[in-house]
Order: structure tokens, then sequence, then C-alpha cells
């Protein structure tokens, strides 16, 4: 489902657009728990496809040089801050292997290996309303909890009706984020300009698939 | 000026807001085209040099943006809508690090080119080159082989001018040198 964007932002990042769907979880146990084999097996397949000048090279692809010239026109440095798809790239490298975080954390893993096209998850129960892309304004906080830290205004965040539930590119609000035993998430995609829609398309089902299978 | 005036200069400037407006908008388009442009060129020097050029070479204090926010990633606080200035900020900086690489992978392969000649002249007249050591790594090459020109025979070459060029056996075992010692003796 196509999420909103503000207008000014809208205005000036074109091919900026938010991707979002709702999943319900039919694999058995824990978001955080470990993975069931066909998930582990996966991601060690998808080890074995990337190695050192693999990892540098990456940055020359179509999708994940993309996501580093958004991240220059938003404000960010790719080279420190590094685009969801280059850090898992880089902890490959560095651990020997994409190694299972649990459940969850490991198909949104797969589904920013195979496309290229970082997903998130919220628990859908915790939203209000669809999700968005806008600018934090005046005194706003991140999330709806007690703990929810100051935003400063102006900071790209996706948001829901009413609040910003994550920073664009950055952490998610304390609170919203999927517990180990959440059923129900809203998988969130963000597409910018070069990516073509049938890659955000596919990450969002990769990460469908993976958890409605029971 | 009369109020009249006044007035004629005010309307004329609310008609043209919208018209700046449109300018800034179109001149913050150019520069993202223009810092898109960038990225593009930085990504494939940096694709092409490695291992020669680190991917975080350029990045340091010399740098236009450098602090802590800039060390983080972040050189404007977080994710957000540039305006002109800060755009301008990016593709400057930017325009810095392209050339730096630039420079570096310039003078990278001017020392190997350096290299690969001395290694030709060590070829040809060993006699010239007496215990000269050239790393593989400065010819561009993995590993860590080292050409070295030395005495045939030993102190028999030294002393007859036999000279020839040899490339050591390549990198240490992980586990550190072979042991020297002798089978233990038997209890």
């Amino acid at each position: 489902m196509p999420g909103w964007c503000a207008r000014e932002v809208e205005e000036e990042l074109p091919g900026l657009r938010l991707l979002s769907l709702e999943v319900e979880v039919a694999r058995r146990g824990s978001l955080t728990g470990a993975s069931p084999g066909d998930i582990q097996g996966r991601l060690r397949e998808l080890s074995s496809r990337y190695r050192g000048a693999t990892a540098v090279g990456v940055r020359r692809e179509p999708v994940p040089a993309a996501y580093r010239v958004f991240f220059r026109h938003i404000g960010l440095d790719p080279d420190v801050m590094r685009t969801p798809i280059e850090a898992a790239v880089l902890e490959r490298l560095l651990r020997g292997g994409f190694l299972s975080g649990g459940l969850l954390e490991d198909v949104l893993l797969i589904a920013l290996v195979d496309t290229g096209v970082p997903v998130w998850a919220l628990a859908a129960d915790s939203l209000e309303g669809p999700l968005g892309v806008r600018a934090s304004g005046e005194d706003e906080r991140l999330g709806r909890s007690a703990r929810a830290p100051a935003l400063p205004a102006g900071r790209l965040v996706i948001a829901d009706a009413s609040t910003p539930l994550a920073i664009l590119f950055g952490g998610l609000a304390p609170g919203h984020e999927p517990a180990a035993s959440t059923r129900r998430l809203a998988l969130f995609a963000v597409q910018v300009a070069g990516v073509p829609d049938v890659y955000v398309e596919e990450a969002l089902w990769t990460g469908r698939l993976a958890l409605e299978q029971p | 000026m009369s109020q009249q005036e006044q007035l004629t200069v005010e309307r004329a400037a609310e008609a043209l807001r919208p018209l700046r407006r449109d300018g800034e908008r179109a001149a913050r388009g150019s520069l993202r085209a223009q810092i898109a442009r960038l990225e593009r060129e930085l990504s494939a020097i940096v694709a092409d040099g490695f291992p020669r050029l680190s991917p975080r070479a350029g990045i340091g204090p010399a740098d236009s943006l450098a602090g802590p926010a800039a060390a983080s990633g972040e050189p404007f606080g977080g994710p957000r809508l540039l305006g002109l200035e800060q755009l301008e900020l990016m593709r400057d900086r930017l325009a810095g690090r392209v050339q730096d690489l630039r420079h570096r992978e310039q003078q990278c392969v001017e020392r190997q080119q350096r290299a690969h000649e001395l290694l030709e002249r060590m070829k040809l007249e060993p006699a010239r080159y007496k215990f000269v050591r050239l790393p593989v790594a400065e010819l561009g090459q993995g590993g860590c082989g080292v050409w070295e020109v030395r005495p045939r025979l030993g102190l028999i070459g030294m002393l007859a001018g036999w000279w020839q060029l040899k490339l050591s056996s390549g990198c240490p075992l992980e586990r550190g040198p072979r042991s020297r010692r002798g089978p233990s003796p038997r209890s």
C-alpha cells in the first residue's frame, strides 16, 4: 500500500515514496528467537554471494547507488553513516557471513540483501492511520510512549496520522518496535529516485512471504 | 517615496515572490543533480581504485564540514530537507573529495609506474642495484613478496660480482615461522 508524503518533501525529493503492508505472522515462536531452518539456510546462501571486492563494488550497482545519492540529498554522508545494504555487506565481511539475529531481523535482512531495498517493521497495533514521510514539527517526540525522545524540528521522519514513529533511515520509536510476541506487523520500505518499483515490491513481498508461512 | 509608489513596489514584490521561490527550487534541483553526478563519480573512483585507495580516503580534518556531526555521518544534524546553502556546501565538499581521490589515484599510478621501471632496470643490470628490495605491493600486486637483488652463491657471488634478482616466497605463515628445533630427545 503506498503511503503518503508531505507536499514540501515530495516537491524537494521527487521519487521518494513509502510503501507499507500489514503482515500476520504465522510462524511459530518468538520474533526475536532463533530462525527456522529455511531462513537460516537462505542466509547462508546469501553469504556466499558477497566477497571483499564485491562489497566495495556494491556502491556502483544501480539500487545501492540510488540510496547513496539520496543520503547525500538529505544531508547524510554514506561513507560514514552507511546505507542499509552497504552496512549489511560490511557486517557480512567482518563477521564472515550473514549471522542470524532472530526471526524478524533475519527476514528483513534477507529482503534487503536480495533486493538492495531496506525494509523495517513496526508493531501494527501501535499505529494510528497510514504511514507516510514528513518533516518533524516543533516540540514533537519520536513515538507516543513515555520514554519517547524529543525530535529536533525539520528532521525527516516516518509518521502515522499523528506521531513520528521512525527517523528516515534511522531508528524506530521506542514502544513501537515489534516485541517478541507481536503477531501483526506493519512492514515498510522507502523507495527513492532511481529505484524501480519492482525492487521495492519484491522486498516487501519477500518479508511477507517469509513471515506468513506457517 | 509616496504612498502610491510604496504600494506599487509592494505589489511588484508580492508578484515576484512565487517566481523567486520557483527559481530557488530550480537551483536546489540543479545542485541535487550535481551532487548525484559527483557521488557516482566518487563511487566509481573508489570501486576502481580498490584496494589501492581506501573507501574512506579523503574523509578527514581537511573536510569543510568536519566536526562531531560530520564524524557521525550527519553533518547537518540528521536527515532533513537541505536549503540552498547546505546543498552548496555538500556539493563543494563532494567535489573536493572527488578531486582529492583523483589526485591520490594519480599519485598511486605514478608510484607503480616508477616501481615497474625500477624492476625492469633491476632485471637488466642487477649488479647496479645490489641489495635493493622492491615489495610487490609497490607494483600494485597483492601478496607479501619482495623482489631483491642478491649475490649468487652468497659470499662467493659477492666477491665475484655475480648478482641476481630474486622474488621472496611470499607471506609469512599464519602460525609464525616453522620451528627450527630438532626432534625432542627421547627419554
